[in-house]
């Protein structure tokens, strides 16, 4: 299948190892402009070391990710930022000694001119504005990974990349969070979210992606995969 | 009234040794970096001030203004092109690295300076004094670098807290895998931070070398001075730092009381008892990971 | 031991090894016979390069593979080097005798040290060995026993006790430096190979992960100090017996005593047995070349060690052993698979059966 012009984010063949250990066996994988993209998978399956790939955080060649493009693979991680690229970590990885208003104004710190700003992301999450004087990790799970989701905004990312926004929330949380999605979308931002919930993937994504010992095992768009396909290529049986 | 000139002397040492140790603070702060040649590095720059003097006749106040940014640049270049290099899980690399480099500036300055000692000449400012009473008198200078210790770590406070340099240098302390996602370059804010730290070392420097005698060989000696009033004030904390110099300086005064050669043991023996008592300081805060 | 089994051997000997074992018996045997043939100059470089190499493998044992980086080692040489002049002259102990018990006085104030010392890590560590080490040169120039600041020499009538006429004197000295050489390496080499080796190597390689496996690492590391120091402290005494004189600032020195052998391990590799070895070689060469070059030595030596730091941190034997797949001193457990006595029937057949 061939990305064409309008693809934001490409990589072909990425590979990706952590010492002798290799986690990712060419990927290819493609993400259009205005998309909305999930990556499903067991644990280990490699979703999270793709999107570290991707920002640069684990080494890559040049030519397996292009962003608009251009080869990005080569860059570490904070020019792949400044490019439009935002992560939204797994964990939410909040700085603990900034406060919630620190830790958003961070995320504008290789800022690039856009409709998110402090203001929007405090329209979007209102707890954000109250709480702005605490330390971030004094925050609950919910309400950081509000602020996580905040402070990669706050660099108006062409692509907003989110691990796991689920991880450890309950589940009337969760819905919270996945609510704001719409929005984000709205102001053009491509987005991949990397999920272990199936049902909460497919409900937002415009294709998905599903991942098995580091390789792609399904593709498609979600009313075009069956229960059975993505079963089966989620746990290999 | 003896003994409170000794104190009071002490006070103001330790703010000498304040200054020479918040360098060593900040760049622990920022990159859990201990630098072995930052005591050589304050000698380096007393050098450098010696130099200047010398060389143009300038006050040695003034000749600050050309060895703080000339300090300040060869931090930089120090981070850039070597110490972010040894940076990581190993603590091996930067401690062998700083203290091959505390070796070599040592023997780099006893070449082209040769052992002797040598001073700094203030003028008038050595001497000058404010009487209080009888028997106790605050030297002008002394209290200037008091002051400017005072001045320097409440800048830097402000710096912290209140820039957006000061946000990236605390974000890159507490993760700076995430800061990287942030847009910030590692590589060029600890170069920054170790900038800043021989910007200070310059001060401290100078204002070493018109206080007492100086030669390439007592840097390692500043070091340790330096080390033990970031341990005692508390890891991470400027302010105490400044509290640890002025403990040090303190209990060097009253150790010299005792007994003429009595003065840094006493200082030593002052930090090995607050690191029996309290290990982590007195006023800790950055956790040590 | 089953048939099928026989495949693979554990297996610490390599092929090296035991030439080298060879080699080193005859270089051994050599160097022990020199007095009978050597001038006196090469017997004095010999104990340099004899006490320098036991005291880089000493400081290999600690920083290399208990992750223990002290920049304070000074601190047992100079008690060492003291405690030989207070039993030789004071106590009236024959001087080589002292030299085991200067390492036994050393390794007691090494147990106060380490209550000290150990309560910093890694980085601050290293530092507070050194204020230690400074704390002992500053109270040792207060003792006016001792010699005070100038400190003191070794009288004649306690060297000539040493043995009858200089050539048995001197020769006393240089093979108790043979001896203290081999007996550190041999120290080291066996305390690797013993169980608290493999608790050593799961310090070095990961401090986290042995504590999560069960290895007391503080009480291993506390040995392993008290070890260097009592080592230590036996060079201080060798080192100190063939100067005849100690003050403090000579014996608590920290370029003499802890710069060059740190740079000595560095540049040969650290974390090995031969490193040190090989670090001392390039070390007695480059002295040797550099010898009216004043303190541009030590400026070119402490280049070299940084720029191993930098470029090859597993140093020349690092490298060497790297090239050539080189190992002099096996403490490593190798599984070894012997083709020749591999069967997958013999496999098969003894499945499930119990070892004798």
């Amino acid at each position: 299948m061939s990305a064409g012009p309008e693809a934001v984010l490409e990589t072909q063949g990425l590979t990706a190892s952590y010492g002798d250990f290799q986690a990712l066996f060419g990927i290819d994988l493609h993400v259009r402009r205005g998309e909305t993209v999930a990556i499903i998978g067991a644990n280990g399956a490699g979703k999270s070391t793709f999107l570290r790939s991707v920002v640069g955080q684990l080494p890559s060649a040049r030519e397996q990710v292009s962003f608009e493009g251009e080869p990005i693979g080569h860059l570490p991680a904070h020019e792949i930022v400044r490019r439009g690229i935002a992560l939204v970590p797994e964990g939410r990885l909040l700085f603990p000694s900034l406060s919630v208003e620190e830790n958003l104004r961070m995320g504008a710190y290789g800022r690039r001119a856009g409709p998110w700003g402090i203001g929007r992301v405090h329209e979007l999450f209102p707890v954000l504005a109250e709480r702005r004087a605490t330390p971030g990790t004094a925050l609950s799970g919910g309400e950081q990974q509000m602020c996580a989701i905040g402070r990669a905004l706050m660099s108006n990312p062409v692509l907003l990349l989110c691990d796991e926004l689920s991880l450890g929330l309950a589940p009337v949380i969760i819905r919270q969070i996945y609510a704001v999605l719409p929005t984000i979308v709205a102001e053009g931002t491509t987005v991949v979210v990397v999920e272990q919930d199936i049902n909460q993937a497919l409900a937002v994504a415009d294709r998905v992606y599903c991942f098995q010992e580091g390789r792609v095992s399904l593709q498609g768009r979600p009313e075009d995969v069956s229960r059975e396909d993505v079963t089966r290529a989620y746990f290999g049986v | 009234m003896e003994w409170l000139d000794a104190i009071i002397q002490g006070i103001l040492l330790g703010g000498l040794y304040a200054l020479f140790a918040t360098g060593l603070s900040l760049i622990f702060g920022v990159m859990r970096l201990v630098n072995i040649a930052h005591g050589d590095l304050i000698v380096l720059a007393a050098f450098l001030g010696l130099a200047m003097v010398n060389g143009t006749g300038v006050h040695p106040l003034l000749s600050l203004i050309v060895t703080v940014p000339v300090m300040a640049a060869i931090g930089y270049a120090l981070q850039r092109g070597i110490l972010n290099l040894t940076l990581g899980r190993d603590i091996l690399p930067p401690l062998l690295v700083t203290f091959g480099l505390s070796i070599i500036i040592q023997n780099v300055l006893l070449e082209v300076f040769s052992a002797d000692t040598q001073r700094l000449k203030a003028g008038a400012l050595e001497t000058a004094s404010i009487a209080i009473g009888d028997q106790i008198a605050i030297g002008w200078f002394p209290l200037i670098v008091f002051l400017a210790a005072l001045g320097v770590i409440a800048g830097l406070q402000l710096m912290l807290f209140r820039t957006r340099l000061g946000m990236a240098f605390r974000a890159t302390s507490d993760d700076h895998r995430t800061a990287g996602l942030m847009g910030i370059d590692n590589r060029h804010v600890f170069a920054l931070a170790m900038a800043l730290a021989l910007g200070v070392v310059a001060l401290a420097g100078t204002f070493m070398a018109i206080r007492t005698n100086f030669s390439p060989a007592i840097g390692p000696a500043r070091l340790l001075y330096a080390f033990e009033a970031v341990i005692i004030g508390g890891l991470g904390s400027l302010w105490g730092t400044l509290a640890g110099g002025v403990i040090l300086g303190v209990a060097q005064a009253i150790g010299a009381k005792f007994h003429p050669g009595g003065q840094i043991l006493a200082g030593h023996v002052a930090f090995l008892i607050v690191l029996v008592l309290r290990p982590n300081g007195l006023f800790p805060r950055t956790r040590d990971r | 031991m089953s048939e099928g089994s026989a495949a693979y051997r554990v297996e610490r000997g390599t092929r090296a090894s035991r030439y080298g074992a060879l080699v080193a018996v005859a270089g051994l045997a050599v160097l022990i016979s020199l007095p009978f043939w050597g001038g006196r100059a090469d017997m004095r470089t010999i104990v340099e390069i004899a006490y320098y190499l036991a005291l880089a493998q000493l400081w290999n044992l600690l920083a290399g593979y208990a992750g223990l980086v002290s920049v304070g080692q000074q601190a047992f040489l100079g008690l060492g080097g003291y405690a030989l002049f207070v039993f030789a002259m004071n106590a009236g102990v024959h001087p080589i005798a002292a030299i085991p018990l200067a390492g036994i006085a050393a390794a007691l104030f090494a147990v106060p040290t380490a209550f000290i010392v150990f309560r910093l890590r890694g980085a601050y560590f290293a530092i507070g060995t050194w204020v230690v080490a400074e704390v002992y040169m500053l109270s040792f120039a207060q003792v006016s026993a001792l010699g005070g600041g100038s400190g003191m020499s070794l009288p004649a009538a306690v060297v000539k006790g040493i043995a009858q006429g200089r050539m048995w004197r001197e020769s006393a000295i240089y093979w108790t430096g043979l001896a203290i050489a081999v007996g550190a390496i041999a120290l080291v080499y066996l305390l690797l190979r013993s169980r608290h080796g493999l608790a050593l190597t799961a310090i070095r390689d990961s401090e986290a992960a042995s504590g999560s496996l069960g290895v007391d690492n503080f009480r291993t590391k506390i040995w392993v100090y008290i070890v260097a120091a009592f080592g230590t402290g036996m060079v201080g005494a060798l080192v100190f017996l063939t100067k005849l004189r100690i003050s403090p600032e000579a014996g608590f020195n920290v370029v003499d005593w802890t710069a060059n052998v740190i740079f000595i391990v560095v540049i040969g590799g650290i974390g090995t047995i031969e490193g040190p070895i090989v670090g001392v070689i390039v070390f007695f060469v480059l002295r040797e070349l550099l010898a009216d070059f004043g303190s541009w030595y030590l400026i070119v030596l402490g280049g070299i060690a940084v720029l191993m730091m930098l470029r090859a941190p597993q140093g020349v034997w690092g490298l060497i052993a790297e090239r050539f797949d080189l190992r002099f001193f096996p403490v490593q457990r190798r599984l070894v698979f012997d083709p020749a006595s591999f069967s997958f029937v013999a496999d098969a057949d003894k499945e499930g059966k119990p070892e004798p």
